[in-house]
This record gives C-alpha cells, sequence and structure tokens, in this order.
C-alpha cells in the first residue's frame, strides 16, 4: 500500500515536470536573411542552424528529440483549373481558387514525419506540405472536389521545386546542435519567406522558432524591374527604339549589295 | 549560360534562347511572316510567363521585321500605298479584337477560344496552300504552266468593288474595300491570337489579289513592322510585360536569323516557298490539334495570379 502511494507520487512529480518543463529553449540563426537575385542568379540555398537549450531542471526524456522546419514563401491567389472531356476535345472547366496561398513551401524534418507524429496532430499542427496552408473557406465548399485540386496543385509546384519535404532535410550534428539548408529554386519568388522551427520530443511540441528572410533583385536586375514599373512609357520606347536599332544594324551590317 | 530575366523572374539559356530566336528569325526572313506565331508557343513552353512570352515577343519581331523592310525597301519591293491602307484596317481590327479578348476573358472561356482558333485558322490556311502548291506542282510536272496566268481584264470580282484604288507597286488596281476588310480581319485575329498575322497576310495577298510575291513580303513586314511597335509600347505601358533582357536575346538571334532568311528566300522558287510555308503553318496547327484532343497527362493547371485574393 505504501510503495504503490510512493510510485503513485513519483508519477505525479514526473508528469507534472514533463507538463511543466517547457525548459527547452531553441535557439535559430540563419546563414543569411538575404537573397540577390543578380544577373547570373540561377537559385540560392540558406542554412538554419539551430541548438536546443536545457536548463538543469530539465528532465531527461526517453524520446529524442525532433526537430521540422516549415519554410512560407510569398502569398499569392492561385487559379487551378482541371481539363476535362467535351466530346471530342479536352478543355478546362472547372476550377478552384486558393487565395492568400504560399507560393514556395518547403518542409524539412530529421525524420518521416509519419514516424514523428500522427496524421490527426500534423493536421492540427499544420506540419506537412498538405496541412502547411490554411484551404479556401473553410468548411463552406472542401469537399473531395477540392481536395483534389488541391493535390493537383500540391503535385504541379512540386514538380517545379516550390513546393517540397525533405524527410532527412535536417541534421543533427550533437544531440542538442542541428543544422537545415533551404533551398530556394531560381523560380521561388521574389518578397519575404517566413521559416518556423518546432522542436518535438514524442510527437509533443516543446519549443518554437520563428524566423525570416527575403529574396530581392539587386543591381541591374532591379533597376530594370523598377523601370519598368515606375516608368512605363520610357521602358517600352527604350524597348522599341533598341528593337529596331538592332534591326538597322544588321541589315548594314550584312548589307553587301 | 544562364541569365537571370528580370521581368519574367527566371533564369535561361543564352545559348538556348539565342538558337531559338535565330532558327524563329531565318523563318520569318524566309517567308516575310513575323515568326510571333512560333516564337510565343515556344517561349510559353520554357516556362516564361505568357504575358511576358507575348509583349516581348511583339518588341522582337518589330526588330527583325525593321531588317525585312530595309531590304525589300531597297529592293522596292515595298508597297507603302498599300502598307498604309492594310495598317489603317489593322488598327481598327485590333480595337474590336481587344474588346472581344477582354469581352472572352470575363466569360472565362478565352485560353478555350485561342487553342480553337489556332487549331481551326492554322489547319484550314495550312491546308488550303498546301492543296494549293501541291496542285501547282502537279500541274509544273504535267508540263503545263503552274498556276493560271492572269489575263487582261478579269479579275475576281472583289476586286471590282466600288473606290478602286492603283497600287503600281503591287502590280495591282482594285477596291479599297476588301483589302481594308483584310486588315480589319488580321488585326482583329493578332489581337486574340497575341500574333501579327503575317502568316495570313501573305497568303492571302498572293491568293487573292495576285500580288507579286516579293512585294507582298516587303509590305507585310512593313504592316508587322508598325502594329508590333504600337504593339510593345502598349504591353509596356499596360502591364508591364514587356523583358529588356529576353527582348535583347531574342533580338540577336532573330536579327541574324532573318538575314539569312531573306538570303535564302532569293534562292527559292515559287513553288517550293508555298509548299514550305504551308506545312510550317499545317504544322503549328497540328500541333495545338494534338493539345486539344489527346487526353493530357497532368489534367491540372496552375495559375500565379498577381493578388492574393
Amino acid at each position: 500500500m505504501r510503495h504503490s502511494l510512493t510510485i503513485l507520487l513519483l508519477a505525479t512529480l514526473a508528469a507534472l515536470t514533463a507538463a511543466s518543463a517547457r525548459a527547452e529553449t531553441l535557439i535559430a540563426a540563419m546563414s543569411s536573411h538575404q537573397i540577390q537575385i543578380n544577373s547570373n542568379y540561377t537559385g540560392d540555398q540558406l542554412t538554419v542552424f539551430g541548438l536546443v537549450e536545457r536548463d538543469g531542471r530539465t528532465a531527461a526524456r526517453g524520446d529524442p528529440y525532433d526537430i521540422i522546419v516549415t519554410v512560407r514563401g510569398p502569398r499569392r491567389m492561385l487559379l487551378v483549373r482541371e481539363k476535362e472531356r467535351l466530346g471530342p476535345i479536352w478543355i478546362n472547366r472547372t476550377q478552384r481558387r486558393f487565395p492568400d496561398n504560399s507560393v514556395f513551401l518547403a518542409v524539412a524534418s530529421n525524420r518521416p514525419l509519419n514516424e514523428i507524429m500522427s496524421e490527426e496532430t500534423a493536421r492540427r499542427e499544420r506540419i506537412g506540405i498538405e496541412n502547411a496552408q490554411r484551404l479556401p473557406d473553410p468548411g463552406l465548399d472542401f469537399g473531395r472536389t477540392t481536395a483534389r485540386f488541391k493535390d493537383g496543385m500540391i503535385r504541379i509546384l512540386a514538380e517545379k521545386g516550390l513546393y517540397s519535404q525533405e524527410a532527412r532535410g535536417v541534421t543533427f550534428l550533437s544531440n542538442t546542435l542541428f543544422s537545415a539548408p533551404i533551398p530556394v529554386p531560381a523560380t521561388a519568388p521574389t518578397g519575404s519567406y517566413e521559416i518556423d522551427i518546432v522542436l518535438y520530443a514524442g510527437g509533443v511540441p516543446l519549443a518554437r522558432q520563428s524566423t525570416n528572410f527575403e529574396v530581392v533583385k539587386s543591381g541591374i536586375e532591379q533597376r530594370l524591374a523598377t523601370g519598368a514599373y515606375e516608368h512605363s512609357l520610357l521602358y517600352g520606347l527604350a524597348t522599341v527604339a533598341l528593337a529596331l536599332f538592332f534591326g538597322w544594324l544588321s541589315s548594314v551590317v550584312f548589307r553587301k549589295d | 549560360m544562364q541569365i537571370y530575366l528580370p521581368i519574367a523572374e527566371l533564369p535561361i539559356s543564352i545559348l538556348m534562347v539565342l538558337g531559338l530566336s535565330g532558327a524563329v528569325g531565318f523563318i520569318s526572313g524566309l517567308f516575310g511572316v513575323g515568326g510571333g506565331f512560333l516564337l510565343t508557343p515556344l517561349l510559353i513552353f520554357l516556362d516564361i510567363p505568357p504575358a511576358v512570352a507575348v509583349a516581348t515577343v511583339a518588341a522582337q519581331v518589330a526588330g527583325s521585321s525593321t531588317t525585312g523592310v530595309l531590304t525589300y525597301w531597297r529592293r522596292r519591293a515595298l508597297d507603302f500605298k498599300l502598307g498604309g491602307v492594310l495598317v489603317a484596317g489593322g488598327i481598327l481590327g485590333t480595337v474590336l479584337g481587344v474588346l472581344f479578348f477582354n469581352l472572352m476573358r470575363r466569360l472565362g472561356q478565352l485560353e478555350l477560344v485561342i487553342t480553337l482558333s489556332y487549331v481551326t485558322l492554322f489547319t484550314i490556311i495550312g491546308g488550303l496552300m498546301l492543296y494549293d502548291a501541291l496542285r501547282a506542282m502537279w500541274r509544273v510536272r504535267a508540263g503545263r504552266p503552274a498556276r493560271l496566268r492572269r489575263r487582261a481584264g478579269t479579275h475576281p470580282w472583289w476586286m471590282g468593288l466600288p473606290l478602286r484604288m492603283r497600287f503600281y507597286r503591287s502590280q495591282l488596281y482594285a477596291s479599297v474595300i476588301p483589302i481594308a476588310l483584310l486588315a480589319i480581319v488580321i488585326g482583329f485575329i493578332g489581337a486574340v491570337l497575341g500574333v501579327g498575322g503575317g502568316f495570313i497576310l501573305v497568303p492571302a495577298l498572293i491568293y487573292f489579289f495576285r500580288i507579286p510575291t516579293a512585294v507582298v513580303v516587303g509590305t507585310s513586314l512593313f504592316q508587322i513592322l508598325v502594329t508590333m511597335t504600337g504593339a510593345t509600347i502598349l504591353h509596356a505601358l499596360t502591364n508591364q510585360s514587356v523583358d529588356l533582357i529576353l527582348a535583347v536575346l531574342l533580338l540577336l538571334g532573330g536579327v541574324i536569323g532573318a538575314q539569312f532568311g531573306g538570303r535564302a528566300a532569293r534562292n527559292l522558287n515559287v513553288e517550293s516557298f508555298r509548299l514550305l510555308l504551308a506545312l510550317l503553318i499545317l504544322s503549328v496547327g497540328l500541333r495545338f490539334a494534338i493539345e486539344l484532343f489527346i487526353a493530357p497527362t497532368e489534367p491540372f493547371s496552375v495559375i500565379v495570379t498577381e493578388g492574393i485574393r
């Protein structure tokens, strides 16, 4: 009787420590906070470094640490269309709008997500490519059709390298130090990117940290892009003048008779 | 070697773009067509956003047709009077075409309209030209003249409509009405499909008005130069979709290709010229037909719009 009471007490204590022991904190740093697009830009790679810091009271855990890094790029409205058969021809008939949707999405973890947590948890925690986005009109028209369109969208964007999920994208350098390379393809849009880093153990989130970086045009690329927007007429006239000059030059250079 | 395109927002291989635009420039110089109907689909195939492809090709076509116009002008194979009528009609047609374009976009059927018109237009025009070219070749083989000679005093009825004008260089004395109608139709199609329309104008002027081929090519290039110059400025003003770096690459390849094309045209007899142009147009039509009739491997497509909702 007395023996079992002690066990109960110990168990309660352990549970209490576990509950209050959000003692781990995450410290994260990035190799750079800005990617500059110049004329020979073909994509870039950033690295997220992180450290799991434990204070002295932190109880030893049975479960190993898991890290999941989610990168969400600039948001746009995506229009997804599906080709369907109409008589002998194939045409776009149905379409779905995905407003406020990230054009770039990368999820990296130290091991496959289904080993880290259950599917329900992943959905609730918005972890993984399928769950990282808010859905259009939740509850309103999220039927099987929308799910099909969403799968199609993810498939196409993954093919373009804009959506990616790396089950071995996070490497632990020691028990508490980790790094995650974030490849940014050349087609990734300009704008700001948010990075969410979450520390899990046994499927339970222990600590979070977020940081960000931006992709910007620089040098001649930036000047041409702003010129096209801010001095449209001048830009158009310059293009035409250049075109006519090229045409004239070629007829002079190649003139034989 | 890759270069990043600031407006299209992606890197592209310099050599590939030069090769592509050189080949299209050659065809453009050879046949007196702008080449936009070949270059625009090719650029879209390389993942360049359609709006950027259409607008930048307009600049390239303006440049390469300048070379052609200068060459034909020196050879006195350019009818400015006929060109003026074509430009005037073309402007009216373009305005109507833009209105139709916006209407279809509101109805959500723009893409279907574009694909369907590519298929019907290219297969019908290409097929007719192929038939005609083959018949002419067959006549030559049979020992008869390639085409029925135009006899003095006989002409198709549409040339005899009121408002007749004399176009000396084109050896044409015909009513302005059918010419202006043709120009309106071409401006309309050009605005909807984002092409210069030379591939319709050239055969139409040869077949319906029996204008000498060299003058047709020179005059068609002149009409294309004027419309494409206007189109480039309009695109830059209204949707900022002209990519200057891409334009320079396309121009470099295009003007050089057009030179060689123009030279090759002189060594090409009329019959093979028509046969080749027919085959080219027909194959573009069939290419679009395949897209329409064959079940797609990926039924979904994603369009990234500018706003967030």
